[in-house]
């Protein structure tokens, strides 16, 4: 069954076309990575689906409902959550004040402090430290844990990885598996592959805003992979007239 | 004993300031507007408090059942109308809509009541004063305002601290487009952000019409003196306008001592002081976990 569905969506920065009309279907239950190259789109994907940017062209449809006016908190309560790039924690709000906000919308489902506090242990002896004192690691789990507060249908992850120790990265992906367990539908991106490719079921590659590459993760050797990431293979056929955004 | 008596009366009106800045320094901290019309509210209010007991009579205290209700009310749509939209086209537009505000209100406050001083009568409630010793007076007014007021700021700082709604605020304050990905609609919280702003501000103006005189462009002053006590407290912080409130209003009375026209001046030194001394304010923010809870 089909949950989130992108019909011919294109956005803009300014001038910049960041993506060119992307036609995506995700199903309920999958766990999906867009992976790309800096500017690829990815985050500007991210956005347009939580709604922070509006698509200049296209719709976005959730259970066949047409979402692409709706502002983002509206979004929320649909079941979409982000968790955004750069975390974003309420600096001046302790841990647990962080968690609750996500509640902000009071939806009924697994996720609650008892079972955030679960998913990472870590954060239990941290509830109330303010979210600013945290080490990065520390607050992307808090940041996960937000989202999850509102008991999303789709939690997109943007960079969970970006600035984080390996170590640290792969606790947080042993994070996802959980959450996909529990029935979320899982849409992540990511530039470092490795640990992506490890729990994905399927893979997106955006190159220059458009999807070069898409199929079951498993099909896909790690030159296959590489010649999109970089657009070995595609660069001609592209051209170098499309600029994207950040 | 001069001079205590003056500190004493600084502080009782010194409460008055931080009850009368704390909406200011909310919808600040809040929404990072800074409301031009503050002042120019409080005296509508004290205005809308003189015509109920011009048409209906009675004592004037229970103009705060019917004014602060309904200021609440006007602060709410006025955020959700007016300065909503104003915040999403920058910085700049929430100032001069206030700005426009505040000249509408004192314009319209001219024509509808003429320029002459106003005061709203309590009766002997005003000057009725209790003694502590020899020369220390402490009038029941002044410290019922000042209870007032802490019962007030006290209130406001549980609020945000404890309560979902005061949460959520806080977070917007902090990244209001984190806050829309967590599901809370910013502008809402606006609203009732400035919905409080306004309830306080026009207890503020009742309050002070009871214990004085008002004109129609009385505003402009209250709103130096809530500016001035926001900033010797520190920016967004309820401790610190409490704080900045005590300080002005003690500088005010003892300056007064040395001159009985020189109070207001010394008011703006002291302001003009910390500014210069400690630009971020007394309590600055993060100074203190709870000047931080309420930022």
């Amino acid at each position: 069954m089909t949950l989130l569905r992108l019909e011919e969506v294109t956005a803009h920065h300014g001038h910049l076309c960041a993506l060119h009309p992307l036609t995506i279907e995700i199903d309920a239950g999958e766990t999906v990575a867009v992976i790309g190259a800096n500017g690829a789109g990815k985050s500007t994907l991210m956005s347009v689906i939580a709604g922070e940017l509006s698509p200049s062209a296209g719709r976005i449809l959730v259970d066949d409902v047409d979402v692409t006016k709706l502002d983002t908190h509206r979004r929320v309560q649909l079941g979409i959550a982000l968790v955004p790039e750069g975390r974003r924690l309420f600096g001046t709000l302790t841990v647990e004040e962080n968690l609750l906000v996500g509640a902000a919308v009071r939806t009924k489902g697994y996720w609650n402090l008892d079972s955030v506090y679960d998913l990472f242990p870590l954060l239990i002896s941290l509830r109330r430290r303010r979210a600013q004192l945290l080490s990065g690691g520390e607050q992307q789990a808090v940041a996960i844990g937000r989202a999850l507060m509102s008991n999303p249908r789709l939690l997109l992850l943007d960079e969970v990885s970006l600035g984080l120790a390996p170590v640290v990265v792969q606790r947080l992906y042993q994070a996802l598996p959980v959450i996909s367990a529990e029935g979320t539908t899982l849409l992540l991106v990511e530039q470092d592959l490795s640990q992506a490719l490890e729990i994905v079921d399927r893979l997106l590659c955006l190159l220059e805003g458009r999807v070069v590459l898409e199929g079951p993760a498993a099909t896909f050797d790690r030159q296959a992979i590489a010649n999109a990431y970089f657009g070995h293979h595609v660069a001609s056929a592209l051209g170098n007239a499309a600029s994207t955004g950040p | 004993m001069i001079w205590t008596n003056a500190v004493l009366q600084g502080l009782l009106l010194g409460g008055v300031y931080a009850l009368f800045a704390c909406g200011l320094s909310l919808m600040f901290g809040v929404m990072r507007i800074v409301n031009l019309a503050h002042g120019d509210m409080s005296v509508l209010a004290a205005y809308a408090g003189y015509a109920l007991v011009a048409h209906l009579g009675g004592d004037p205290l229970w103009t705060f059942a019917a004014v602060i209700p309904v200021a609440a009310l006007v602060g709410f749509f006025l955020q959700k109308t007016l300065l909503n939209r104003a915040i999403s086209t920058g910085a700049l537009s929430p100032l001069l809509v206030t700005f426009g505000l505040s000249i509408i209100i004192e314009n319209g406050l001219q024509q509808i009541f003429g320029a002459n001083d106003q005061r709203l009568n309590i009766g002997s409630l005003a000057y009725e004063s209790f003694r502590i010793t020899n020369g220390l007076f402490v009038a029941w007014f002044s410290l019922l305002i000042f209870g007032v007021a802490i019962a007030v700021l006290i209130g406001l700082q549980m609020f945000l601290a404890h309560t979902r709604q005061g949460r959520i605020m806080r977070a917007c304050a902090d990244d209001q487009r984190a806050a829309a990905l967590c599901g809370v609609d910013p502008k809402r919280t606006y609203s009732y952000a400035t919905a409080i702003a306004l309830a306080t501000v026009a207890a503020a103006g009742l309050f002070l019409a009871m214990s004085g005189s008002f004109a129609p462009t009385a505003g402009s002053n209250y709103l130096i003196y809530a500016f001035e006590t926001v900033v010797i407290g520190g920016l967004g912080s309820l401790w610190g306008t409490l704080i900045g409130g005590l300080v002005l209003g003690v500088a005010q009375t003892v300056g007064s001592q040395f001159n009985p026209s020189d109070g207001v001046l010394i008011g703006h030194l002291v302001f003009l002081s910390v500014l210069i001394f400690r630009p971020r304010g007394i309590l600055s923010h993060g100074s203190s976990a709870v000047a931080a809870a309420v930022r």
